[in-house]
């Protein structure tokens, strides 16, 4: 599915603020596995899934996606197969379009655009029906300019938009980490239901092991821009944070200062 | 202010709109401050004027604008997205250069066109006025150019285009070139902007050289009055009421020139005045919000009511 060999990013290349944040990533994903990825802050999570997105192209190394390879394609050209969940809910929505406008957008996604009406009564049901299934009441707010929203509820819409379209690939970065925590817990909830009973392929970075352990079928920690630990799910069983802790000493050789880390 | 003065500022306001709903397009839809419309509304202006001059039909000369327009837009969007030339100076390069090249096309620094017929004359034959042909034509584009946008802003690519402005990080997620969109906006404000010149050196009977410098600033101007005069949220609605931004902007000029004191070369200090102004009220009115609330809150404190006010 996704076959990531040999994979580097250098950001600022020969300067002295030189930074390695990917050095030798090799990863492979099966069709439908949902992992999650845990690494203290500039341990190169973010980084890893930019170079997938095609927001940042790595300095060596290729990505593969169905077979095909997607190294260097543009991130536009990407949005067919691949969406993405941002940390700030801002991002994963247009402010100052309406509930129904953001669903268009993303209902074409990594299609042409078109000179044709942009929603239809058809799409309209669907939203309709899609929203309420959300338990949020934004089924009543199709003509409400997203702005208005909640954050958990831009968020829940964003987890929507990624999945009207099947994509093949999901890259949710630490998506619940500027909610609080009941908004959180309702968007994990959502993230499960949308992606992972769905089995569509997701790799999700989140800050918390506790959620890092009970989400998914596997886990892998960054470090340094490289993976330390890769357990699959059954070795994940028995796992706890504080075993897991231990783990990343072993592997890091370093103590876990991080505190974000540690948070469960 | 008499009658016919109103009037004229009235037709003068509706011409002035194009070159408003330009700017809107770039300034409020794609979120660009575009400078390049000091050098294409002169654009539009000499091309007509010249082919007028030279004896074309007024209504081809007068589309004539409009691929060019277009073409300057497509310049400042290429400087812009495939050279990663910040939105500021890519108008200003595409502004200086067009000035040299509205220069060539016209030959000289000014073009006449008193004794030629234009536009406004096709009505005329039937038996109205000139500043009623005036205000017919210039109604009838003005409410074909608004239609228009807001058919396309409904479109899938219009509702991208929008998108583009509001949020590129997602729109690039969602499978948008962001940098077609920017350029492909750019080229429909300008275009329209260089109809606007167009209309406008026929309206006031030559086309300049100079006549471009400060429209940046008029376009903003009116598309800010509009917006606070009016208020309107809907697309439709907005697209309305930055054309009468652009009415009310020319009777504010047309009442300041009619203090003694004031020259007509004062109006540029005017107007740089009232958009300062315009652009800082609604900081300075959520400022003074922001003291009625904690004056509130106080109040409320001393009477054991209030728990907290958020700021
Ligand atoms: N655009 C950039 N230019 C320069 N350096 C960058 C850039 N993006 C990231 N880095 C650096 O690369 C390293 C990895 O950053 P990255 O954002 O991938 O970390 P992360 O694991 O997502 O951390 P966090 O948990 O804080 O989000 C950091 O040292 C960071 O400073
Ligand atoms: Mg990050």
């Amino acid at each position: 599915m996704l076959h990531i060999s040999n994979l580097y990013k250098i950001f600022n290349y020969g300067e002295v603020n030189e930074k390695i944040a990917l050095q030798n990533i090799n990863l492979r994903l099966a069709a439908g596995e949902f992992v999650t990825v845990i690494g203290g802050n500039g341990a190169g999570k973010s980084t890893l899934l930019n170079c997938i997105a095609g927001v940042y192209i790595p300095d060596q190394g290729t990505i593969h996606l169905d077979g095909r390879e997607i190294t260097r394609l543009p991130d536009y050209q990407r949005a067919a197969s691949i969406c993405r969940i941002f940390q700030d809910p801002m991002t994963g929505t247009a402010a100052s379009m309406t509930v129904e406008e953001n669903l268009a957008l993303a209902l074409r996604r990594g299609m042409k655009r078109r000179l044709v009406r942009a929603i239809t009564e058809k799409e309209r049901k669907l939203f309709r029906d899609k929203l309420a299934r959300l338990e949020l009441g934004l089924e009543y707010r199709l003509t409400t300019p997203v702005k208005l929203l909640s954050g958990g509820q831009r968020q829940a819409l964003a987890l929507l938009m990624a999945t009207l379209v099947r994509p093949k690939l999901a890259l949710l970065d630490e998506h619940t980490a500027s909610l609080d925590p009941k908004t959180a817990l309702r968007v994990l909830e959502l993230t499960r239901t949308l992606f992972e009973k769905e089995n569509i392929t997701t790799l999700m970075i989140t800050h918390n092991m506790e959620q890092a352990l009970r989400m998914g079928t596997r886990l892998i920690m960054l470090h340094e821009g490289k993976i330390i630990l890769d357990v699959n799910d059954g070795e994940r069983e028995g796992l706890t944070v504080a075993k897991l802790i231990e783990l990343f000493h072993a592997a890091s050789g370093e103590k876990l200062q991080n505190d974000r880390l540690l948070l469960a | 202010m008499n009658l016919t003065l109103l009037w004229s500022t009235f037709n003068l306001g509706l011409l002035y709109g194009l070159l408003v709903l330009g700017v809107f397009i770039t300034f409020r839809i794609l979120n660009y401050a575009d400078l390049t419309v000091d050098g294409s509304l002169p654009l539009g202006a000499a091309i007509t004027a010249i082919l007028i001059y030279t004896g074309t039909n007024p209504f081809l000369a007068t589309l004539a604008a409009l691929p060019l327009g277009a073409l300057a837009g497509l310049m400042t969007g290429i400087l812009h997205a495939r050279f990663s030339i910040t939105p500021l100076l890519s108008g200003i390069l595409t502004m200086i250069g067009l000035y040299s090249i509205n220069l060539r096309i016209m030959g000289r620094p000014n073009v006449p066109l008193l004794k030629h017929g234009t536009i406004f004359d096709a009505l005329t034959g039937l038996g109205i006025s000139l500043r009623a042909s005036q205000t017919v034509i210039a109604l009838a584009v003005i409410i074909l150019v608004i239609v228009g946008l807001y058919l396309f802003l409904s479109t899938e690519l219009g509702q991208a285009l929008r998108g583009t402005g509001d949020n590129e990080v997602m729109l690039r997620s969602l499978g948008v070139n962001t940098n077609r969109m920017k350029i492909l906006g750019l080229a429909i404000s300008n275009s329209l902007v260089a109809l606007s010149g167009a209309l406008i050196a026929q309206y006031q009977g030559f086309a300049d050289i100079n006549m471009g410098i400060g429209m940046i600033v008029i376009g903003l101007a009116s598309v800010i009055i509009g917006e606070v005069v009016l208020g309107v949220k809907s697309i439709p609605g907005r697209l309305c009421a930055v054309v009468v931004g652009s009415i009310l902007y020319r009777l504010a000029i047309a009442l300041v020139l009619r203090i003694r004191f004031i020259e007509y070369t004062d109006l540029k200090l005017f107007t740089a005045l009232l958009v300062t102004i315009a652009l800082i009220s609604p900081k300075i009115s959520k400022r003074f919000k922001q003291a009625h609330k904690l004056a509130v809150a106080e109040e409320g404190q001393k009477d054991g009511l209030s728990e907290k006010v958020g700021g």
